[in-house]
């Protein structure tokens, strides 16, 4: 099974008729045909449950040849250059999701052309909106309150990457927005289209609903503080780092306020 | 902790940190555990100079006593728990001689 995100595929291998329909309810709106062309081929080895400590924390280290990524539910290898990896798992859609999630933000800080971002986001009018914050933020609350009119790209992950300057990529700022399946609160995995990217919004709950500028250096801290990445590695710490500059540079940040009604929607076009 | 002690500590920015200056204020990040960290105007000051050759006392001076009222002795000792703090978290090294 293929599951594309972002533009970039990634073929889940696997025989287990009863993971891979696991597999084709969490990604049905982001699976493509099965062939050998997709770049990055996972191979997943089905394991009894619990392979370690549940709560054991996520650690994703470089051994000088390929990714190790460990967790309490999974193990995985992931070699950047033959662009293969292993799992090692359960039979459940939690764990090669993370997987998924980890080899995405390593490979879009490899090639420093984005990343994956704790928000929501959404398209309205051509033009796609995300929407940042901590977990109480409001990411999900301003999902349920979207209009009919707003396509949902995610509740809870969003995909931002630069444009490689087709017809459809961002106008102005060359960044756009992918729908993910990864899904938060809402339990509803997101459209799969992409947009330009219009604005980066931090979210905060108040009284009223209203748009406020943010200054680089907040601008800078506030992404940085959202955006999803695992591992220690000085040389992509360092292109994430520089992927953000960039996107604060060309993309307006702003800090938005509001109300918990759909109102606020008003301010997002 | 006495102004004695911090006359022989030598800061010098920790190599493998990503770090930007944005408007007038220092970001820095560390890879191991993807912390992040922004200083304040004085932080800055004594992060930008930390070059492993140049003294705490003389930074201190330098850069804080030369552009405020503060008495050195005071500025001195911030500037050496500010310095170990960001030491503790591995992104600015404290060494007793220069580099």
């Amino acid at each position: 099974m293929i599951v594309t995100i972002g533009g970039l595929a990634v073929r889940i291998a696997t025989d287990d008729p009863v993971f891979l329909g696991i597999l084709r309810q969490q990604y049905a709106a982001f699976t493509g045909a099965e062939t050998d062309g997709a770049p990055i081929v996972l191979e997943v080895e089905l394991t009894p449950p619990l392979l370690q400590s549940p709560d054991e924390d996520l650690a994703v280290r470089f051994d000088g040849e390929a990714w190790e990524m460990r967790r309490g539910d999974f193990m995985a290898r992931y070699d950047p250059k033959t662009r293969r990896g292993q799992v090692r798992q359960s039979a459940n859609r939690h764990s090669i999701d993370s997987v998924i999630r980890i080899i995405h933000s390593l490979e879009l800080a490899r090639a420093g052309s984005g990343f994956l971002l704790h928000a929501a986001s959404a398209v309205r009018n051509g033009k796609a909106f995300v929407f940042s914050g901590v977990s109480g933020a409001g990411k999900t609350t301003l999902s349920r309150l979207a209009p009919p009119d707003v396509c949902l790209l995610t509740d809870e992950v969003s995909y931002v990457r630069k444009g490689d300057g087709g017809p459809d990529c961002g106008r102005k700022s060359g960044y756009q927005a992918f729908g993910t399946p990864f899904a938060g609160e809402l339990g509803k995995a997101g459209e799969n289209i992409h947009a330009p990217l219009g604005a980066l919004y931090f979210l905060e709950q108040a009284s009223g609903n209203r748009i406020g500028q943010l200054g680089r250096a907040e601008a800078l801290r506030m992404l940085l503080r959202n955006i999803l990445f695992f591992a220690q590695d000085p040389k992509l710490v360092e292109q994430v780092f520089a992927i953000a500059e960039d996107f604060i540079e060309t993309v307006p940040v702003c800090r938005l306020s509001f109300r918990p009604e759909a109102l606020v929607w008003e301010l997002i076009r | 902790m006495g102004a004695d002690q911090v006359s022989e500590l030598y800061p010098l920015r920790a190599a493998n940190v990503a770090a930007r200056v944005f408007d007038g204020e220092v970001i820095v990040m560390n890879p191991a555990d993807s912390s992040l960290f922004n200083l304040n105007e004085t932080g800055t000051a004594i992060w930008q100079a930390a070059d492993g050759t140049t003294s705490l006392r003389e930074i201190v001076e330098r850069e804080i006593c030369g552009v405020s009222e503060i008495d050195s002795d005071t500025a001195l000792a911030d500037a050496e728990e500010f310095a170990r703090a960001l030491a503790g978290h591995g992104i600015l090294l404290l060494r007793t001689e220069p580099a």
